[in-house]
């Protein structure tokens, strides 16, 4: 099976494996997770950021990659490989004047490099107003009349975008100046009432990874609306029919001799079945820590970790995480830098 | 495009053309070596000065890829460029073969780039490069990017809608395809055939949904939705779509879509369109629609200050009992979401937020309630 196509997207290898066996339950042997954390310290760029491989240049999506994998780590060792210094100065680098990313220095725009940056800097504590100024209004402009949201304004309303582009909101705490109930429309209209799983876009098949894409922002919109005062929400389900979900993953896209896959037909990958257990994961569980309930279909040992809807990785992870690095200051930026990465009109 | 992870794993097609390193048997004879045959960098006597670089992975590397041997010479070589900042012609070629081997090497695009500028390389002849290399991977992202950047520095968009109109006829919702193609119309002003564009489109697929989002996409920029003649145009189209595939989600979301910041009830007789249409082109989605339509109502009928109490509760009485028929017939796997709209429109609208309760009620539960 030829992996060259993966060769700038190994850190995502890194987070795709280590997400899975954390949903499962399987612990990192402490060896295994000291090798991931010297080989991301090699795929970190000396400028920044994070990239595809050891001597490529960063880029948004290894980034995003390498941090979460970090933090499932948890280690001391893990959150020392990150310089916090240089990834705000590589953050810096990749914002535009209008707000949006690039995903890497004369690369493209789209709201993943949104949601990419929101989610290392929240974790890492860089995070500043001053770097994300702008970054609000031009996700809400993504917003579109299907209620959903696109990679760039104008384009169809998309999933995987829509996730980002929510959960980036999140993570900046204006989530509530979206159109909620439209993107709810939006999004419980992407199940599919014959297979149970998730279409990315209105009128095209159902793919397993959108149980997470799709299905997680269930949860976002959940917490989003009680914010806002909605009394009448559920205190036990999500508004989409988790059992579904879960019958679609479970009967339809697992391969008979392991892993996960978009629809039957399709060959396993690290991608689908990171993405079709973080689904699965949250078709389980409804809640927080506080109110939590279970909807577990099949043996009890189908049972997977709960996953936290914004960062995707376990919750518990994400708050050690924060832990740790709010203990530090927020670095000072080096230099200003809009003027570094080649804008993109 | 499949989502996101076509960021990090296209579909690699060029399994067939990994070559094979033939042992040369022929040496003496007379012909010429084959030309076609290929040979390592590190054979090659024009790159005999540069020392290839091995990839840095570490001790105890994870996440290993088994690299071909091409693989691996091609990247030592362009790790070596790299490191010595080199711009040359052979450096340029050597970037071609590292594409072919991995398309989605965002550092490799990018040095090309550079290398484009420094050599002043025959842009158009790049056209030509990258044009080909899209038609094979049409579902990466650098690709569509690099065609861009060229675009942008010709300033010269003329093949662009006939190209993009190639691959959307191989796949009618690449969605990087519908990204360029926005994004060439937007700047260069392209917009007077789009909408013939879109219909034709309509016409093979009416249930394509990047083809309905274009129409509102032209729409939007050119005439806008405020024009009233637009508006009934457009509703026109929608419902004899819907006629003709009623059960098509893109249709009704178009007709919500381009209607819900005026208002679905703003629109005067669209109700009654759409109430003809429920007996005999029944869907999901009529049935929302008219739900949209009731719930605007009430929303705009609290505001007004003559108010039929009578009317209100019907309207409300009709909503609630749509949401109760998707709940639990017609759209189940929505349940939880039509429950939730339900309780959500009783709560708001419902016999507690009437604005007259008769005061004479009030009087005989007090009376009872100190007997």
């Amino acid at each position: 099976l030829n992996r060259n196509c993966l060769d700038a997207s190994r850190p995502w290898l890194c987070f795709w494996i280590l997400h899975s066996l954390e949903l499962l339950q399987e612990p990192i042997p402490a060896a295994v997770a000291s090798d991931v954390c010297q080989f991301l310290a090699r795929c970190q760029s000396p400028t920044g950021g994070f990239a595809g491989g050891p001597g490529q240049h960063a880029h948004l999506a290894p980034t995003y990659a390498a941090v979460n994998a970090l933090c499932i780590i948890g280690t001391d060792e893990a959150y020392n490989v990150i310089d916090r210094e240089k990834l705000l100065d590589f953050l810096w680098s990749v914002k535009q004047p209008d707000g949006s990313f690039v995903m890497h220095v004369g690369g493209e725009v789209d709201v993943r490099s949104a949601y990419c940056a929101a989610s290392v800097a929240s974790l890492t504590n860089i995070l500043t107003p001053k770097l994300f100024e702008n970054t609000t209004n031009w996700i809400l402009s993504c917003q579109n009349w299907e209620g959903g949201l696109s990679g760039v304004p104008g384009l169809e309303a998309h999933g995987g975008y829509t996730f980002c582009g929510t959960a980036a909101l999140v993570i900046l705490g204006k989530e509530h100046m979206l159109d909620l109930k439209a993107l709810l429309r939006w999004v419980v209209s992407r199940q599919m009432r014959f297979e149970g799983g998730f279409q990315g876009r209105c009128n095209k098949l159902v793919d397993g990874c959108y149980s997470f894409w799709q299905a997680g922002l269930l949860p976002l919109l959940h917490r989003a609306l009680y914010k806002e005062g909605e009394s009448e929400l559920s205190q036990q389900r999500w508004m989409f029919e988790q059992q579904a979900l879960q019958e679609y993953i479970l009967l339809c896209c697992q391969n008979p001799t392991g892993g996960l896959l978009d629809k039957p037909g399709k060959s396993r990958d690290f991608y689908h079945t990171c993405y079709c257990l973080s689904g699965l994961s949250i078709a389980q569980h409804f809640g927080n820590m506080d109110n939590h309930y279970e909807v577990i279909l099949g043996k009890e040992e189908n049972r997977l970790a709960p996953t936290h809807p914004v960062y995707n990785i376990c919750p518990e992870k994400v708050a050690q995480a924060l832990q740790h690095f709010l203990r530090m200051p927020v670095p000072e930026i080096h230099f200003r830098s809009n003027k570094r990465g080649r804008s993109v009109k | 495009m499949s989502g996101i992870e076509e960021t990090v794993e296209s579909v690699q097609v060029n399994e067939g053309k990994e070559f094979d390193v033939e042992v040369e048997e022929h040496i003496e004879d007379e012909f010429a070596v084959d030309p076609t045959r290929y040979i390592f960098y590190r054979d090659r006597k024009e790159w005999a000065d540069l020392e290839p670089v091995p990839q840095d992975d570490g001790p105890n590397p994870v996440v290993k890829i088994a690299y071909s041997e091409k693989f691996s010479d091609v990247y030592d070589y362009f790790r070596a460029l790299l490191k010595n900042d080199e711009k040359t012609e052979r450096a340029f070629a050597l970037t071609a073969d590292a594409i072919d081997l991995n398309a989605a090497n965002y550092t490799v695009w990018h040095y090309r780039r550079v290398l484009l500028q420094a050599l002043s390389k025959d842009l158009k002849e790049e056209m030509k490069y990258i044009t080909n290399i899209i038609e094979e991977q049409p579902k990466n992202y650098q690709v569509w990017h690099h065609r861009r950047m060229v675009v942008e520095w010709l300033n010269d968009p003329s093949e662009e809608l006939r190209f993009i109109a190639d691959i959307l006829s191989q796949d009618a919702k690449n969605y990087h395809a519908w990204q360029h193609r926005q994004w060439v119309i937007q700047e260069y002003k392209l917009w007077d055939n789009e909408l013939e564009f879109v219909e034709n489109l309509l016409e093979e697929d009416v249930r394509n949904n990047s083809a309905w989002n274009q129409r509102h996409f032209v729409i939007s920029h050119t005439t806008g939705f405020s024009d009233p003649a637009v508006v009934e145009r457009e509703i026109q189209y929608c419902l004899n779509q819907i006629r003709k595939a009623p059960h098509n989600e893109s249709a009704w979301n178009y007709l919500k879509g381009m209607l819900q910041d005026r208002g679905l009830s703003s629109q005067p007789g669209l109700l009654e369109r759409v109430l003809e249409l429920k007996e005999t082109h029944c869907s999901p989605y009529l049935l929302a629609f008219l739900f949209d339509c009731y719930e605007d109502a009430l929303e705009n009928i609290t505001q007004k200050e003559k108010v039929e109490e009578e009317e209100q509760k019907e309207t409300l009485r009709k909503a609630l009992e749509i949401c109760r028929l998707l709940a639990q017939e017609k759209d189940t796997i929505r349940k939880e979401y039509w429950e939730f709209l339900g309780r959500s429109l009783r709560n708001k609208y419902g016999n507690g937020s009437l604005t007259e309760q008769p005061v004479f009620q009030l009087c005989v539960i007090t009376a009872s309630v100190h007997r």
